[in-house]
């Protein structure tokens, strides 16, 4: 076969393709709502580079965009971790929302000490809390066969609750001092450093870079990673080869968790510095789009939960500028989403039509 | 008879491969012609180049003596040609008329007039001898009806020339005999018929004439009477094929596999092994034949931990087996040849090498510590691909891309691979073409010369009755007779696979 030509490495390269596949349906999403917005009566050509000014014209604005990466990528990489498994964790919010009250309890309940240890502390309790409330389903799951989609959505909401419960007027976190249905501030020893001054950018962003790596890692280096693949593209061949389907779906969504405990946790620390009732806006939702977006690899998450840190950021500067509500962000999202779902049988009918045209064999 | 078909010096190249190479192929009015030739001979591609799915490179088409130019299957439709495909077209929530209809619908105002067509449809359906019901759901009726379905479907749509891409690799051995019967209807109402297979009995017993492709070519066209499966078989594959494989003379040694009294159910929950026994030792072959249904699946799923048991013992080398996972099967010395290798066997969207280390990812050399070591994956690969002809184009090719007969070779070799005490091979030859077959079973030959107890459990009597040292007959998930393999005639064990008794 010509391994050189065009042709060859457009099909033949996975990653090739998937990244051909990704910037088309950002672009189709951008090109849509482009429309929307001449429909809707604004100017979309100003009204975009309103959102790229507000995402990277400033010193501030770019802060607030890597801001809101990071959230994004560490759910977005928990999202893919499941997926990977065959698992669909639209659980990931309440994930979050458990890492928070973790981290938060564990940032004002010890004093001062040193902060790298404090940091640490909290983070991993973040972690842990998400991981328990990934493991629950995971266990229910493999135990008695209840849908992964079922019981995260009923986790979520008892999740939602139990903030709000804590920081309520009665609840057990709420701040004695001040009126705000939040926790305490945490310690000063708990707060995740900024890393540019005159932005809130702190260094959680490096952790989830990090973080993206080793789940790269896990995945396609690991041994865990390779049964976890196997279990999700396969689980009938994976038991046959003695690769246990029940205990892979239980640390995945573990896994998966913790990593939405890890957005929680690094929210609160280097954001929020206190718990509030529902402190993360969606962002375990976002993660659906993300890793969908980043083809389900940690590599290209990275790439996509930028994109979607920009819009976030960006929409703000947009909105204040010409009155688009910054919502119209979630149709471009929406978009993307869509066209990302269409991609797929899309892509198997353009790499089918052009195998039949040149390969063909007996099919 | 006239010619109705005349394909000329057809050339069709895919990237690397001719797949076609310069075929002219006639076709009589009112025959039935089989194209015969292993997966790859260029069988497929030629009929679908006549059916339009396909633009041929050079040649030229004639039907009825006229030039055609086929831009795609409508236009073939038109000139009356229909395929039945391997894979049906039909919608499982459809009823049998609306899956016929679907398409060219005969309408009264706004309303379908589903009473003509079904009217229609019945006078079709009684003329060729197929009769059923027309409003039975798709999805509740056997594979057998819903072949008949597409069938009606050609009919319906006036076909003169019927193509059928291997229609018997699905069916039972009595829904064959069927087919057979509406094959002949349809010939003698006058149509012709072109049959792709490469099962040599299929030729034998259906065909007028046969045509025989290897390698893009016609080898020979022959009329079937005057030709035999032998001659057939050498013509295919390009050499002797021998129809018996050698059995090497090994020593039974101790006993291996050793099963007693267990029960089973099945995926329903319904029994499905009710007090089946049996034993395999070393170097020994036990085939376990049987109509499909009488618990083969569940009794290999038991014995490779696949399933559970609710009583009974299974010992592997004296090691009791009861209720461990399929993982602790595997390290008490199970090989497992899966009877579904695209279900169990591979993952078919991972790369070849990834499929050949599965099972092994926590052993040596591929474990290093957490981490997997796919460079000796990658290495291990090629090893194997050498080793057992695997053909790919390379390691990182997806399994999923793979022929039939290379799939089955990747499990087989993967299997073997693992130095079992016991080897359980659940039809491994299904789907398979002459050439892999005796492939197969040579490497099952190689493996009883290495001294491993072989558990065959298989659907093809012949198979079994070519391999094995002792055949068990099972029915209703009991072992019910016992014969020495050489020392049976196949109509004795077919009348106890019906549940019979001596």
């Amino acid at each position: 076969m010509n391994k050189n030509s065009l042709y060859n490495i457009f099909i033949e390269n996975d990653s090739v393709f998937a990244f051909v596949k990704a910037f088309l349906a950002v672009l189709s999403a951008f090109i849509l709502v482009y429309f929307i917005l001449l429909v809707t009566g604004y100017r979309p050509l100003p009204v975009y580079s309103a959102l790229f000014q507000g995402a990277f014209g400033s010193r501030r604005g770019f802060g607030e965009t890597l801001l809101s990466t990071t959230p994004l990528l560490f759910s977005g990489l928990g999202f893919a971790l499941a997926y990977r498994c065959g698992l669909f964790n639209i659980g990931l919010e309440g994930q979050i929302t458990m890492g928070g009250i973790a981290a938060a309890f564990f940032g004002f309940i010890i004093p001062e000490i040193n902060p790298f240890i404090h940091v640490l502390i909290c983070i991993s309790a973040g972690a842990l809390a998400g991981g328990m409330w990934g493991f629950i389903p995971g266990y229910l799951k493999a135990k008695f066969g209840v849908h992964e989609v079922i019981s995260v959505i009923m986790l979520n909401h008892i999740a939602f609750k139990f903030a709000a419960y804590l920081v309520s007027m009665q609840g057990p976190m709420k701040d004695k001092i001040d009126d705000m249905p939040a926790s305490p501030v945490i310690s000063e020893s708990a707060k995740i450093v900024r890393i540019v001054s005159r932005t809130r950018l702190h260094w959680g962003i490096f952790l989830g870079i990090v973080i993206a790596v080793l789940v790269w890692f896990l995945l396609f280096r690991l041994r865990l990673g390779f049964k976890i693949r196997a279990v999700g593209k396969n689980p009938y061949a994976a038991e046959a080869a003695g690769i246990s389907i029940k205990k892979h779906i239980i640390i995945t969504l573990s896994l998966s968790g913790a990593l939405g405990g890890l957005a929680g946790a690094v929210e609160i620390l280097g954001v929020h510095y206190r718990l509030f009732a529902a402190f993360s806006p969606g962002y375990g939702f976002d993660a659906i789009a993300v890793a969908l977006l980043g083809m389900v690899n940690p590599i290209g998450i990275i790439a996509s939960s930028f994109l979607f840190g920009i819009l976030r950021s960006g929409s703000v500067f947009m909105q204040a500028m010409y009155g688009v509500n910054k919502d119209m962000v979630s149709v471009i999202t929406a978009i993307i989403v869509f066209f990302m779902g269409m991609s797929i049988p899309i892509g198997i009918l353009i790499k089918d039509r052009i195998k039949r045209k040149n390969h063909g064999l007996d099919v | 008879m006239a010619v109705i078909i005349k394909m000329e010096n057809i050339i069709k190249s895919f990237p690397g491969v001719l797949a076609n190479n310069n075929i002219t192929l006639e076709i009589e009015e009112g025959e039935i012609l089989c194209l015969l030739g292993e997966n790859g001979a260029g069988k497929s591609t030629l009929m679908n180049i006549l059916y339009g799915l396909y633009c041929h490179d050079q040649g030229n088409i004639y039907i009825k003596g006229e030039k055609v130019e086929f831009s795609g299957p409508g236009d073939a439709i038109d000139r009356g040609i229909g395929m039945v495909h391997q894979h049906f077209m039909l919608v499982p929530v459809f009823t049998v008329l609306e899956n016929l209809i679907l398409g060219s619908e005969l309408v009264k105002g706004l309303s379908l007039d589903l009473l003509r067509s079904k009217k229609e449809l019945e006078e079709i359906s009684s003329r060729y001898g197929m009769e059923m019901n027309l409003d039975a759901y798709v999805r509740d009726i056997s594979v057998g009806m819903q072949q008949r379905v597409e069938i009606l479907k050609l009919l319906y749509r006036g076909a003169d020339i019927m193509i059928f891409d291997e229609p018997t690799a699905i069916l039972t051995p009595q829904e064959i005999n069927e087919l057979y019967k509406i094959m002949e209807s349809l010939r003698k109402k006058g149509k012709t018929i072109i049959f792709i297979t490469h099962k040599l009995k299929e030729v034998m017993e259906i065909s007028d004439r046969v045509v025989v492709l290897r390698d893009g070519k016609v080898i020979e066209a022959v009329e079937t009477k005057t030709t035999n499966v032998k001659e057939l078989a050498q013509m295919m594959v390009g050499r002797e094929v021998l129809f018996k494989t050698e059995k090497p003379d090994t020593k039974t040694g101790r006993e291996i596999l050793h099963v007693d009294n267990i029960y089973a159910l099945n995926k329903r929950r319904l029994p499905a092994l009710k007090g089946l026994s049996l034993n395999v030792s070393a170097g020994e072959v036990v085939g376990v034949a049987g109509i499909d249904g009488n618990g083969q699946t569940e009794l290999v799923e038991v014995l490779t931990g696949l399933r559970k048991i609710g009583s009974g013992s299974i010992l592997i080398d004296g090691i009791n087996m009861e209720n461990r996972k399929s993982g602790e099967f595997l390290d008490a010395g199970t090989a497992h040849i899966p009877e579904d290798r695209l279900l169990r066997g591979l993952i078919l969207d991972f790369p070849l090498y990834e499929n050949l280390i599965l099972g092994y990812e926590d052993k040596k050399p591929f474990a290093k510590g957490i981490f997997l070591d796919f460079n000796a994956a990658r290495d291990w690969a090629k090893k194997l691909i050498d080793k057992f002809d695997i053909r790919t184009a390379g390691v990182n090719v997806n399994a999923g891309t793979l022929s039939g007969g290379n799939q089955q070779k990747a499990v087989i070799a993967r299997e073997l691979q693992r130095n079992p005490k016991i080897l359980i091979a659940s039809q491994p030859t299904r789907g398979l073409d002459v050439g892999a077959i005796e492939f197969v079973h040579e490497k099952i030959m190689d493996a009883k010369k290495d001294n491993r107890a072989i558990l065959l459990v298989s659907l093809e009597l012949s198979e079994i009755m070519n391999l094995s040292d002792r055949i068990l007959v099972i029915y209703e998930g009991k072992i019910i007779a016992e014969f020495k393999g050489g020392e049976v005639t196949e109509a004795e064990i077919g009348l106890m696979m019906a549940g019979g008794h001596r």
